[in-house]
Formats: C-alpha cells, structure tokens, sequence
C-alpha cells in the first residue's frame, strides 16, 4: 500500500545525503566569522524546516482524515508529526550547539526562529499524552486529528508573533536561512534541504509500511483466533468475513 | 408509516472488538421490542446507536425510515432516551432542567409544567435534583425523556429505582399504552417478555436470537445470563 | 442555532452562579499569584515590561482554571449525551461554552485588574484604562475560542488535568507576545501607547484564525 516506489525514492535519499555530505565538506568554504562550527548550519536549518513543513503537512493529513473518515489518514498524519518531532528534538539540540560555538551561550532568547520553534515543538510533544490517553481508536483518531489542525495553523501565527515582538527590541541585521548566502553556500545549502526532505519522506514511508504491515497482522492473528474460538464453541462453521 | 426500526446485520466496533454484530430486527410503529443479555453483550451499545449517539460501523440501520448515520439529524428530537444515566444537571431544579430540555428542544414552555404534573414531582420541582431520591430522578429523567413527545422510547431498565406506584405512574409515558415505538432492554425477562411484541438476545455482542415475544421460551432468553 | 447556544449558556450560568466553581477559584488563584510575585520577585511596585509580563501571566494562568472546569459539569452529568439527543446544531455547544468562557473572563479581570493596580502596580492604572481595555477584550476573545476547543479536546482524555494547561499554555504564547507587549507602554510612568496597532492586529488575527478554526473542526470532537 504505501512501498510503492519506495526504491527509488530510497536510492534517490541516499544520493542526496552523500551529494549532500560531499558538498559541506569539500566544496562549501569555511564561514569567515564562524569557521569550521558554522556548518552545523547545514544540517540543522534543513531539518528545522522540514520539521515544521512536517509538522503542517500532518495538520493538512487530519483535515483529509476529517474529511474522508479514512483512519489511514490520520496514520499518515501521526507519524509525519511523530517524525517532526524527532527532528524537532535534533534542531534544538543543534541549535543550542550552533549558538554556544558563535555566540557563548547554549541558548539565545533574541534569535526568533529558534525560539518560535521551541513553542511549537513544545505545543507538539502534548500530541503524544492526549493521544494516548484516548482509548478508543476512532476517538483516537478524530481527537488527534483536531489537535494537528489546530497546531498547524498555530505555526504560522507563532512564528509571526514572536517576530513581531522581536522586530520592535532587536532590529535584524542579517536572515539566517539562506536569503543572502553566497552562491557555493547557497547550492550546499539546497542539496542539504533537498537530502534532508527526501529522507524524511523516506522515513515517513517506511514507518507507514511498518505500522500498515503490524496492523495487518494483528487483524490476521484476531480472526484467526476467532475462528478457533468459532471451532471450540461447536458453533454452526461460519466465516468470519 | 415507516417501521421504527430496520435492522439488518447492524455492526459497531470499539477498535478491533466487536461490541455489536448481526443485529436484524424489523420493529413496526407502537410496537415494543425486548432486548435481553447478559452485562457486556452490546445492549447499551445498542441502544446508543439506535439513539445516534454512536455511529454503526456496518449493516443497515432505519429509524422510523431514516437511515444511520446519514439521515440521523432527521431523527433526532423523535427519540426519547432513557438511560442508566439521568442526563440531569444535579445543580439544577427539576423545573429548571425540563425549562432547559423544552429550550433545545424548542417546545412550548407549558410542556414542562404538563411533563412535572405527569410524573407527580410538582411539589418537589423547584428542589435541586442532587436532593431527590433516586426515584424521583428516574422520575424526572421520564419527564425528560418524553418530554418532547417522542415517537421512539429507547429504555434502559426504566423502573430499576422505581416502586410498584412509581412504576404505575410512569405507564402512559414510557408503558406498552403510551402508543410509541420501544425499545426496552431489562434483565427481567417474565416481565420484558409480557410487554413485548419482539424479543432480541445478545450474546458477547452477537445475536442470539429475534423472535416474536410469543414464540420465545422464557428458559431460552434466561440462558443468556448463565 | 443561537437560540440552543443560548439555552446552553443560560444553564451554565445558572449553574455557575449556584457552584461557584470557576469564576471565584479564577479569581482568588489570580490574587494568591500577585502576592507569590511580590515575593518571588521582591519588588512592592511593578512597571512596564514586569508589570504587564506579571498581569497577563496571572491571567493566563487563572484561565487554564476556567478552561479546566468548562466542561466538568457535561462530562460528570452526561450533558453532551442530552444535547446529542436534541435536534441541535453541535457548534451551538462550542458557541455557548465560548461564549460563557468570555464571560468568566470579563468577570475575572473586572476584580484582578483593579487588584493589580492596588497591591503592585506602580504607576496610576487609570491612565491605561481605556487602550487596556480593548486589549483585555481582544485577548479574552482569542483565549474563549481556544479555551473552548482545548477544553473540547481535553475532556475526553485521561490525563485531563495534564493536557489542559500544558496544551491551552504553548497555544496562547501569540496572545500573550500580543497582550503584554501592547501593555507594556502602557503601564508604565506617563503611559504613551506604543506600537498599539500592530499588537491589536496580531490579537485580532489571532482571534479570527484560531474562532474560524474552532468553528470548523468543534464538531468532530462530538461525533461518534
């Protein structure tokens, strides 16, 4: 159900990522104020923008789950919010990394985007108490389905909040992502973007398969358990299906 | 005039556990209709399907001609729901939880002073209903459910707190005599089976058995329970 | 449909008035926070950026209080079964708890404000009056919408006491960067409004994008 083209894409992400490790250490220049450290940048402003791409496109997911009543929607939904998180969690650990190396401290309230995504991700690690302390599964379902719009929506609107309050007391001098890199930087840059997306498509895939093919097998285990319990009780043979 | 109920091999699910299977029972208008099981065999559950508090997963449901879930907005407010649980407000009046129901429902306020007379709780309807008995409540939770006039009574063990003149009074609201369709799930089955025109069993969510009242041995509805 | 949400809000009301339950504990909680600041920060006057960090973080807070009682009634006494049952449409239900909600809000900051400007404000509260206001609305607006669906999502879950202010809290940060810089300026010695207009029209924005976003999605919460 979801494996189809998985190969390629499989290939294409392993590419990307080598393509993608060659360029940050053998083409892209060391960074002259920030030297060697700056190229964290490469990893971790890629997977902050894929995690929050992510974190909406589940949000997008739980309308079409809303919409459809398909419970495969809200699998897709879950685990691309599931992996955001991952991500979520690395972007902040490089983050405080990347802002000890250049500015000192291993955190800095001044810089917007991080700070937005602190928010957000913290918004997002409730998904998982509110999912699970729902019982039944299309409760479940629908529950987690409102709360990825709702957040969805909310990535937006955070992000242009805490920048509206930053811009009054911190005027910017430079944006972080890539607006004015130069042209070496700029291309290592979009193969990182590109390598980090196409892995997390990749993951996301993969996990879908997985919870598809467990599901499965515990629909298989049931009815084959039920049948048994149908042969025991001496019932009248009846197929379950 | 439609049947009041069209079942046929209704199904709901929590999950992977059936709850409910295999449902299929044809229920003409004013009749009443006893479902029998032991606890846990989908009696609530179905009840709150055929209410559209829950939705079936699978088979056909028809409620007085309304399909499930689809049409089940058109049904609602034709329903009268009786419960194990009242769906009263136990901070609020009698009087103040029926002028509530009667503004959902948008009836004539008269409505709820005819509902209380009904039920004998005039002189207790101004008492929050935390201080009633538990008669009283079901009493009151009677009121509430016919308020509306409902042409469907589904009753869950309707006179389990009542006494005998208790009973008596609710008759001609939520009895065989009120004129409306019933679905009536108790566990005395003597006493369910005499006021019924049909009688269903479960049995782990599955039907045991629908029959007319007539024809069903009353041995056979009890081994549900053992 | 406003006639059902106004028979929903009407019930609440009454009920409230005869518990006691949110509207009170709001406010006491949001006094009892005033003096845990007097000393956690040991200062006897606040101004500017402290003073409105401090008021709206008070207020925030008690909200989650109001959040988590909003639904406490339906759930313990099957008021949602009973309104499934009537022919109502179910964003009357959403309409009604948000409008109670605001309410509970107004009622809150009629006492916690003036309190405020009693035991730690600095400057004269007065003077802020009129621009704190429309702040103080616009803010109880986006807090009813998203009070309303959190409280909607929490009341089904376990851990409801968990999810309610840890879920409403990081959603509310907007209005909060909203609320408390508009404030700022003005409560401070002189208060000269500044920056008002891009801080009500992030409060605005907020309000129309998460009332719409409620609106839409309320009903699914309740269909099973």
């Amino acid at each position: 159900m979801y494996s189809k083209g998985f190969k390629p894409l499989a290939v294409a992400t392993v590419l990307s990522i080598l393509a993608a490790f060659a360029l940050v250490f053998f083409y892209a220049p060391n960074d002259a104020d920030q030297g060697f450290i700056q190229k964290i940048f490469y990893v971790h402003v890629p997977m902050a923008i894929v995690a929050l791409f992510g974190f909406v496109a589940g949000g997008i997911m739980a309308i079409k789950h809303l919409r459809t009543g398909e419970a495969s929607w809200d699998m897709r939904s879950y685990v691309a919010i599931h992996l955001s998180i991952i991500l979520g969690t690395a972007v902040l650990v490089t983050g405080a990394i990347w802002a000890k190396a250049s500015w000192g401290h291993w955190w800095v309230w001044d810089e917007p985007v991080l700070v937005s995504f602190l928010i957000v991700f913290l918004l997002y690690c409730v998904y998982y108490p509110l999912r699970y302390s729902i019982e039944d599964p299309e409760r479940q379902a629908r529950y987690s389905s409102v709360f990825a719009i709702a957040a969805g929506a909310f990535v937006p609107i955070n992000f242009t909040a805490v920048r509206l309050a930053e811009s009054v007391t911190h005027p910017r001098v430079l944006s972080q992502t890539g607006g004015s890199l130069p042209g070496d930087m700029r291309l290592t840059f979009l193969i990182s973007l590109l390598a980090m997306t196409l892995l997390f498509v990749t993951l996301w895939k993969l996990e879908l398969t997985s919870k598809h093919a467990s599901m499965q097998l515990k629909r298989l285990r049931r009815r084959l358990e039920l049948r048994a319990e149908e042969r025991g009780a001496a019932t009248p043979a009846r197929s379950p299906v | 005039m439609a049947p009041a109920l069209e079942l046929d091999g209704l199904e709901r699910r929590y999950g992977d556990r059936v709850a409910l299977s295999g449902v299929t029972v044809r229920l003409e208008p004013g009749r009443t209709l006893a479902v029998f099981g032991a606890n846990g065999a989908g009696k609530t559950t179905l009840l709150r399907v055929l209410a559209g508090l829950l939705r079936p997963h699978a088979g056909t449901a028809r409620v007085m001609g309304c399909e499930l879930p689809g049409e089940t907005w058109k049904v609602r407010g034709r329903i009268g729901y009786l419960g194990h649980d009242p769906l009263l407000y136990r901070q609020l009046t009698g009087r103040e939880n029926l002028t509530y129901q009667s503004r959902l429902y948008d009836l004539e306020p008269e409505r709820v002073e005819e509902a209380l007379a009904a039920v004998g709780l005039e002189r207790r309807a101004n008492e929050p209903v935390r201080d009633l008995s538990k008669g009283m409540v079901q009493r009151l939770a009677a009121a509430r459910a016919t308020l509306h006039d409902p042409d469907l009574l589904l009753l869950d063990e309707p006179r389990a707190n009542l006494d005998p003149a208790a009973a008596d009074r609710l008759e001609p609201l939520i009895g065989r005599d009120s004129g409306r369709a019933r679905v009536l799930v108790t566990h005395d089955v003597d006493g369910g089976l005499a006021e019924a025109d049909l009688a269903v069993g479960l049995r782990g969510g599955r039907q045991a058995f629908a029959l007319p009242a007539g024809e069903l041995d009353g041995a056979r509805a009890r081994g549900l329970y053992s | 449909m406003i006639r059902a949400a106004a028979a929903i809000l009407r019930k609440d009301l009454t009920i409230e008035m005869r518990t006691k339950e949110s509207v009170p504990a709001m406010t006491l909680f949001s006094v009892t926070v005033y003096v845990l600041f007097h000393f956690g920060l040991d200062r006897d006057t606040l101004d500017g950026e402290l003073a409105s960090g401090v008021l709206w973080v008070t207020l925030l807070l008690a909200t989650v209080i109001g959040v988590s009682r909003l639904f406490a009634t339906e759930r313990e006494q099957g008021g949602i079964d009973a309104l499934l049952l009537a022919p109502v449409d179910r964003t009357a239900l959403f309409v009604a708890k948000a409008a109670a909600l605001f309410l509970y809000l107004v009622l809150l900051e009629v006492v916690a404000v003036p309190v405020f400007g009693l035991l730690l404000l600095g400057p004269d509260l007065l003077a802020a009056l009129p621009e704190l206001l429309v702040i103080l609305v616009l803010a109880d607006i986006g807090l009813a919408a998203v009070g309303a669906l959190v409280a909607a999502l929490a009341v089904e879950t376990r851990a409801r006491e968990l999810v309610v202010p840890l879920l409403l809290l990081p959603l509310v940060v907007p209005l909060l960067i909203g609320a408390a810089s508009a404030s700022e300026p003005l409560l401070r010695e002189g208060a000269e409004p500044e920056d008002l207009g891009r801080f009500l029209a992030l409060l605005a924005g907020y309000d129309l994008v998460f009332l719409l976003i409620a609106l839409a999605v309320f009903d699914f919460l309740l269909d099973d």
